[in-house]
C-alpha cells in the first residue's frame, strides 16, 4: 500500500514529523514501512513560464528562439527550443539554471548551435507525467500549461502541478485489510503519534426527491453465502470528464493510473475507505436488475482488459437479467464498462466472501487491486459509508446527479465480537507492567468501544477475536522494546540429540576425518537423471513422488536416489578443472507408497563420489571405515548386475545378516561419459538407516594379550578371477580360534607366474590368550590352512 | 725412569692432537697390555723402595692424563662428525609440506550444529518430521485454511490437493504438540521448499530451525529472553535484539526479529545496508488456535516459537552473498570452511 502524506493529512495531522521518524514510528507498531519516496525532490528551480516572443533560429531549419517571462525569476528569458508545439503566449514549465530535472538531468546555460539560451522548456516526460496524469495534453512538444497559471509566472511547478508529496510504502500483512486504505492508516498513525483522527460522514445532497433509485434498479442475491452485503446508488446526467488534477496526484502518488471521473472516484473510494468499488453504465443492463448469482458452468464472460474467461459454479458474479456484467471482486465485464458515452452509472459498493474471490481470481488468472483486497475478509459496515463518499465526490466534481435512495441487500448482518477486557492477564502474557489507562487509551483509539469489562470490537477489526489478539495490540503501541526480557522458569527438560542424530553426525564427522568434504543437494531432480545413471526403464525406482507444479522438468520429480545429485556435483567440480573431489552426502530419498494419499518413506542415504588421485581400494578402505566406527561385521561381495556400476568392479556390502547396506565401485564408464568423465570415477551409496540399524556403537573392553602371536607367511599362484575375499575366509575359518589377523601382503603378477595368473602373500597371525603358542601348534593350524586351501580351492604352496 | 715417563706422556700427548691419528692405535701402544707405559710399569721392581710409590704415582698420573687426553679428543671428534651431519641433513623449509587429505563439513551443516548446540544447552531437543507433508500439518493445523491470502507469502509445491512439500519446518511442531504433553521444548531444522526460481538470494529450497515452547506460565518475555541468549551466543556477547510487530497466523502476538549488526555494531555498515540491524527470525507467542487443534489447552499453557532460514545465517555469518554457492558445490567453495 502506497500512502500519500498529503491524502493522510485530510484526516490526521502529522506536520512536523519528518519522513524518517514517520516511518520508523510506523514501523515500531506494528505498519511495516517498506520505505518512502520524496516525489518532486528530483525536480528544482522548474517554473511556469510565458512565451512573449518566437522567432526562427537562424543556423537551424526546427529549432526556435523563444523568449519567456518567469515572473520573479526574470521577465525576458531566452530560451531556445526545438519543440514545434509551441506559440506566443503559451503558458510553459521553464528549467532555469541551474535545474534538475528527474532522472539526474541538470540544465545549465549554453549555446545552441550559436544562440544562447538560459534554459528549457519542458514536456511532460521530462517531468516525469504520462498522459494519463495531464489528460488533453500532447506528450510530444512542450507542456502547455492551463491559462489559469497566467497569474502564476515564475512559480514552482511542483507547487503549481502538484508534485509535491512523501509517499510511504507499507508491507500491510493478509490479518490487516483495513490498513489498506488512507482511513485505516490515518487510525494507525493517530494512536502511534497520539494525535486526533478525524473522520466525518459523507454528504450526499442527491436530487431533492425528484427521482428515486427504485425507478431504476432492483438488486436481488441469490448466492448470500458468497455475497454479504449488496448496496448500489444511480448517478445520472453524467458528463465524463478529466477529474480535477488533486485528485489525479493522490491517485499518482498511490500507484494508480488516472482515467475519467467515474473511474478515478471509484479507485479514490476505494484508496481512501479500502472499499473495492464498481461503477457500471446503466445502460447495459438489461432488465434494470441487478442479480449477484454463482455463474453457470462454462458461462462466458469477457472482463474489461478484453479477455474472455470460461466461468463455473464456483465463481460469482454480477448479472442483469439476461449475463454476467462482472466477476465480482474481481474485475468488471467489458459489456458494461464507463465510456465517453456513459450517461447512468451504477455504483456497487459490495462485502463478497473472501475465500471465493480469491479463488475465482486465481483460476482466472487475475489479481486486481479489488481482489487482493476482497481476498482478505472486508468489513460489511464500509459498504455505505465509501458509497456515499462516491456520491459526495460525483457531487464535488460535478461529475453528474446522485439520484436519492441506496439499495441496500444486506441478508444477515454480522454482529460485532465482544471480548472480556483482562488488563492483568495481559501484562501477565506479555511479562509487562502497561498501565490499565494506557491500554484503555489504545484499544479506544483503534476504534474499540471500551464497556466496563468488555471491549465491544469495531467492525473493520475481524482479526481481533481473542485474548492474545487484544494482548498484541496493548503491546505493539506501548512498544515491543518495552517487553522486558526473562529467563523461563519452568520444568527442567532435556535436551540433546537422539542416538540416530548423533549417530549422523558421527557419521559425518567420520568421513570429513578420512578426507571427504560434505555437500547439499536438492531434493528434486529430472525423470532423465534416471536415463542417466543408467538406471531399467522398468525399475520400480522409477516410480517417483511427482511435484504437479514444478518450476521445471529439472526439478519435478522427489529423488529416489541421491546417485544422480552426486553425479552432478561430481561433474561441475570436474567442469571446474578441480583435480581430485572427494565427496560425500547424507542425502533424503523419497520412496513413494501405492496409496497416493499416503507420505512416502523419507530414508537417508550416505552417498559417497569421488575422482582424481583415488582408486576403487581407497573407496573401500573409507566405506571399511564407516563399517568399523559402527561396529559392523560386514562382508563385501562382487556385484555384476547394477548397471550405475562398472560389472567387474562393484561390491554389494553385507551385513552378517545377509541384508544389503550398501553397493560401492567404479561407475559404469557409459554412465560416467553421461557426466563428462572419461576417467574413473568412485561412488557408493550406504542405506543410513541400515547402517544405524546394525550399529553397535557400543564399545567393550578387551584385555591386551598377554603372550605373544605367530606369524605364518603363504603364498600362492593362483587364477586372475580366484578372489582374496575367498581365500581369506576360508584361511580364517581354517585356523579357528587361534587367527587374530589374516592379511594381504603381497599380489604379484608378472612372467614368474604366467599369464592370467597372479601370486598372492597372505600373513596369518595367530595367538592364545592363555599360553604362548609352541611352534608344533602353529605348524598344525598351518597344515590345516594349506589342507583347507587345497581341498576347497585347489591352492598350493607358490614353490 | 722418570724421564720416560715424562717422554711417553709427551709424546702420547703430541700424537693423540695430531691430525688423522687413530686415538685406538695410541692408546694401544701406549695403555695396551704391550703398551709402553705398561712397559716402563714392569720394570718398576728394580726401585728402591723410597722411589717406588713416587715413579707409581707419576705412572698413574701419566696413565689418567693420556687417557683423559683421548677420550678429550674423542668428544671433539663426535661433536664434529655430529656438527657435519647436522649440516648435511638440512632441510628447505620453504617447501610445501606433504598434504593431508582434509575433509569439509558443508557450511550449512556447520551453522546447522551451532545454531542446536546453543538450543540444546537451553534444554531443547531435536525433532524432525516429514518434508513430503501434508496439507494439514503446514497450513490448516497452523490456523491458515485453504484459500487463505497468507498463503501467498508461501508459493507452494504441491504432490496433491493434500499433500505438498513443506514450506516452512512448523508442521514439525504440530506433529510434536500431538504427541507430546507440555513441557514441549523442541527445535526443528531441516529443509523446506518454495516455488521461487534459484537465483542469488531465492532458492526453491532451503533449510530452517524452528523452535517451540509450551509450557505454564510461559511470557512474551521468556521468548525475548530465550532469543537474546542466542543472539548472543551465535553473534557474539555484544548482540542486542530488536522486536518489531508483524503478523504470522500461528503465533499471536507475532514479532520480525532483528539483531543488531555484528559487523558494525550497530553504526550501520555494508554488510547491514546501513541500517544497524540484521533480520534473521521470526517469533510470536502460539496462538491459542494452534494450541487447541493440538490438543493443548490454552487457558492453563501458553507457549512461544521462532523460527529462522540456516542459509541466511550462514550468509551472514560468512559473508556469502550468493545463496547459490551453498548447493553448487564447488570443491574451492567447500575447502573455504
Amino acid at each position: 500500500m502506497n500512502l500519500s502524506r498529503n491524502w493522510l493529512s485530510d484526516f490526521v495531522n502529522t506536520d512536523g514529523i519528518d519522513n524518517q521518524t514517520f516511518c520508523d514510528r510506523m514501523t515500531a507498531t506494528g505498519s511495516k514501512v517498506e520505505g518512502y519516496e520524496e516525489l518532486g525532490s528530483d525536480i528544482e528551480n522548474v517554473v511556469v513560464a510565458k512565451v512573449t516572443h518566437m522567432e526562427r533560429h537562424p543556423n537551424s531549419d526546427h529549432l526556435w528562439i523563444c523568449r519567456v517571462d518567469a515572473g520573479a525569476r526574470g521577465h525576458d528569458i531566452q530560451i531556445v527550443t526545438g519543440a514545434q508545439n509551441l506559440f506566443e503566449g503559451a503558458l510553459v514549465p521553464a528549467a532555469l539554471p541551474v535545474a534538475k530535472l528527474p532522472g539526474g538531468v541538470v540544465i545549465r546555460a549554453g549555446k545552441l548551435r550559436g544562440v544562447e539560451s538560459n534554459g528549457m522548456l519542458c514536456s511532460m516526460g521530462e517531468l516525469k507525467l504520462t498522459s494519463h496524469d495531464m489528460p488533453g495534453k500532447a506528450e510530444d512538444g512542450i507542456l502547455i500549461l492551463d491559462n489559469d497559471c497566467e497569474n502564476r509566472l515564475g512559480e514552482d511547478i511542483r507547487d503549481v502541478l502538484m508534485l509535491r508529496d512523501t509517499v510511504v510504502e507499507f508491507e500491510i500483512t493478509s490479518n490487516r485489510p483495513d490498513c489498506l486504505s488512507v482511513i485505516g492508516l490515518a487510525r494507525e498513525a493517530a494512536v502511534s503519534f497520539e494525535k486526533e483522527l478525524h473522520v466525518r460522514q459523507p454528504k450526499v445532497q442527491g436530487c431533492r426527491g425528484s427521482d428515486r433509485v427504485e425507478n431504476y434498479l432492483n438488486v436481488r442475491i441469490d448466492a448470500p453465502d458468497l455475497c454479504h452485503r449488496y448496496a448500489a446508488r444511480v448517478v445520472k446526467n453524467v458528463r465524463i470528464a478529466p477529474s480535477p488534477l488533486w485528485m489525479r496526484m493522490r491517485l499518482r502518488a498511490s500507484g494508480v493510473r488516472p482515467i475519467n471521473n467515474i473511474v478515478d472516484i471509484t479507485n479514490y473510494v476505494m484508496l481512501e475507505y479500502g472499499q473495492p468499488m464498481h461503477a457500471f453504465d446503466y445502460r447495459c443492463l438489461d432488465g434494470s436488475a441487478i442479480v449477484v448469482r454463482r455463474a453457470g458452468k462454462d458461462e462466458a464472460f469477457r472482463s474489461l482488459d478484453s479477455t474472455d474467461h470460461v466461468l463455473d459454479d464456483s465463481m460469482l458474479v454480477i448479472a442483469d437479467r439476461k449475463k454476467a456484467v462482472a466477476l465480482a471482486g474481481v474485475m468488471g465485464g467489458e459489456n458494461s464498462e464507463i465510456t465517453d458515452a456513459t450517461a447512468t452509472v451504477v455504483f456497487e459498493s459490495a462485502c463478497f466472501n473472501g475465500a471465493s474471490v480469491r479463488v475465482t481470481a486465481k483460476k482466472n488468472g487475475m489479481r486486481t487491486e479489488s481482489s487482493t483486497r476482497f481476498e482478505k475478509g472486508l468489513d460489511p459496515e464500509n459498504c455505505l459509508p465509501s458509497l456515499e463518499r462516491a456520491c459526495e465526490l460525483v457531487e464535488l466534481l460535478g461529475a453528474g446527479e446522485v439520484v436519492d435512495g441506496v439499495l441496500d441487500v444486506y441478508p444477515k448482518p454480522r454482529p460485532l465480537t465482544v471480548l472480556p477486557f483482562t488488563p492483568d492477564r495481559y501484562n501477565q502474557f506479555l511479562g509487562t507492567h502497561i498501565p490499565t489507562g494506557h491500554m484503555i487509551h489504545t484499544l479506544e483509539g483503534l476504534g474499540c468501544r471500551m464497556e466496563n469489562d468488555r471491549i465491544v470490537v469495531p467492525s473493520f477489526r475481524a482479526d481481533l477475536a481473542c485474548m492474545n489478539d487484544i494482548a498484541e495490540e496493548v503491546v505493539r503501541i506501548y512498544g515491543y522494546d518495552q517487553i522486558e526480557s526473562s529467563n523461563m522458569h519452568a520444568e527442567t527438560t532435556l535436551g540433546g540429540r537422539t542416538a540416530k542424530q548423533q549417530f549422523q553426525l558421527e557419521t559425518e564427522n567420520l568421513l570429513v576425518g578420512m578426507g571427504l568434504s560434505q555437500i547439499h543437494t536438492f531434493s528434486f531432480i529430472s525423470p532423465k537423471d534416471y536415463d542417466k545413471i543408467r538406471m531399467p526403464a522398468d525399475s520400480p525406482a522409477r516410480r517417483s513422488v511427482v511435484i504437479s507444479n514444478p518450476l521445471g522438468e529439472d526439478t519435478s520429480v522427489m529423488r529416489t536416489t541421491a546417485l544422480p545429485s552426486m553425479m552432478t556435483v561430481l561433474e561441475r567440480n570436474h567442469n571446474f578443472s578441480n583435480e581430485t573431489v572427494r565427496l560425500f552426502e547424507l542425502a533424503t530419498v523419497y520412496l513413494p507408497h501405492d496409496a497416493a494419499d499416503e507420505l512416502p518413506d523419507e530414508r537417508r542415504v550416505v552417498t559417497i563420489g569421488l575422482y582424481g588421485k583415488t582408486d576403487f581400494y581407497a573407496l573401500k578402505g573409507i566405506c571399511e571405515g564407516i563399517l568399523k566406527a559402527s561396529g559392523i561385521a560386514a562382508t563385501f561381495a562382487a556385484c555384476t548386475e547394477n548397471p550405475s556400476y562398472h560389472p567387474g568392479r562393484c561390491a554389494s556390502i553385507l551385513a552378517a545378516d545377509r541384508s544389503v547396506l550398501g553397493v560401492l565401485g567404479q561407475a559404469d564408464p557409459r554412465m560416467a561419459s553421461n557426466y563428462g568423465f572419461d576417467a574413473p570415477v568412485l561412488i557408493a551409496e550406504l542405506d543410513f538407516e541400515a547402517l544405524f540399524a546394525h550399529a553397535n556403537t557400543q564399545k567393550v573392553y578387551r584385555p591386551l594379550p598377554k603372550y605373544p602371536a605367530t606369524t605364518r607367511d603363504f603364498s600362492f599362484v593362483c587364477a586372475e578371477e580366484t578372489e582374496v575375499g575367498a581365500i581369506e575366509g576360508i584361511m580364517a575359518k581354517a585356523g579357528g580360534k587361534l587367527v587374530e589377523k589374516v592379511e594381504l601382503f603381497d599380489i604379484y603378477r608378472g612372467p614368474q607366474v604366467g599369464e592370467g595368473k597372479k601370486s598372492v602373500s597372505m600373513r596369518v597371525t595367530l595367538r592364545a590368550n592363555d599360553r604362548t603358542l609352541t611352534v608344533d601348534e602353529a605348524d598344525q593350524v598351518s597344515r590345516k590352512i594349506l589342507n583347507d586351501l587345497e581341498l576347497k580351492m585347489g591352492l598350493t604352496l607358490r614353490s | 725412569m722418570r724421564e720416560t715417563l715424562e717422554k711417553i706422556r709427551e709424546s702420547a700427548l703430541e700424537q693423540i692432537q695430531s691430525v688423522g691419528a687413530s686415538l685406538e692405535q695410541i692408546r694401544i701402544r701406549y695403555l695396551g697390555k704391550k703398551g709402553e707405559l705398561t712397559a716402563v710399569l714392569r720394570g718398576m721392581g728394580a726401585l728402591s723402595a723410597e722411589e717406588r710409590p713416587k715413579i707409581g704415582e707419576l705412572a698413574n698420573q701419566v696413565r689418567a692424563d693420556i687417557e683423559e687426553a683421548i677420550a678429550a679428543k674423542q668428544r671433539q671428534k663426535e661433536a664434529l662428525a655430529l656438527e657435519k651431519r647436522l649440516k648435511e641433513e638440512k632441510l628447505d623449509v620453504t617447501m610445501p609440506g606433504t598434504p593431508v587429505a582434509a575433509g569439509h563439513l558443508h557450511p550449512l551443516t556447520q551453522v546447522q550444529r551451532q545454531l542446536e548446540d546453543i538450543f540444546i544447552g537451553m534444554g531443547f531437543s531435536i525433532e524432525e518430521g516429514p518434508e513430503v507433508e501434508l496439507d494439514y500439518y503446514n497450513f490448516q493445523a497452523l490456523n491458515i485454511p485453504k484459500n487463505h491470502p497468507a498463503r501467498d507469502t508461501q508459493d507452494t509445491f504441491y504432490i496433491t490437493d493434500s499433500i505438498l512439500l513443506r514450506s516452512q519446518t512448523s508442521p514439525v511442531q504440530v506433529r510434536a504438540m500431538e504427541h507430546r504433553k507440555p513441557p514441549i521444548r523442541i527445535i526443528s531444522p531441516g529443509r523446506v521448499y518454495r516455488s521461487d526460481a534459484l537465483d542469488a538470494t531465492h532458492s526453491p529450497l532451503f533449510h530452517q530451525l524452528e523452535g517451540l515452547v509450551v509450557d505454564r506460565g510461559i511470557t512474551m518475555g521468556d521468548l525475548k529472553g530465550t532469543l537474546e541468549i542466542f543472539a548472543k551466543k551465535m553473534f557474539g556477547e555484544n548482540t542486542r535484539i530488536r522486536f518489531r510487530p508483524h503478523h504470522f497466523p500461528f503465533t499471536e502476538p507475532s514479532a520480525e526479529v532483528d539483531v543488531s549488526c555484528y559487523v558494525c555494531g550497530g553504526k550501520g555498515c555494508r554488510i547491514c545496508k546501513g541500517e544497524g540491524w540484521i533480520e534473521i527470525l521470526g517469533a510470536g507467542m502460539v496462538h491459542p488456535f494452534v494450541l487447541s487443534n493440538c490438543g493443548i489447552d490454552p487457558e492453563v499453557y501458553s507457549g512461544f516459537a521462532f523460527g529462522m532460514g540456516i542459509e541466511r545465517v550462514a550468509m551472514k555469518a560468512y559473508s556469502i552473498d550468493d545463496i547459490r554457492l551453498f548447493y553448487e558445490n564447488d570443491e574451492r567453495f567447500l575447502e573455504q570452511f
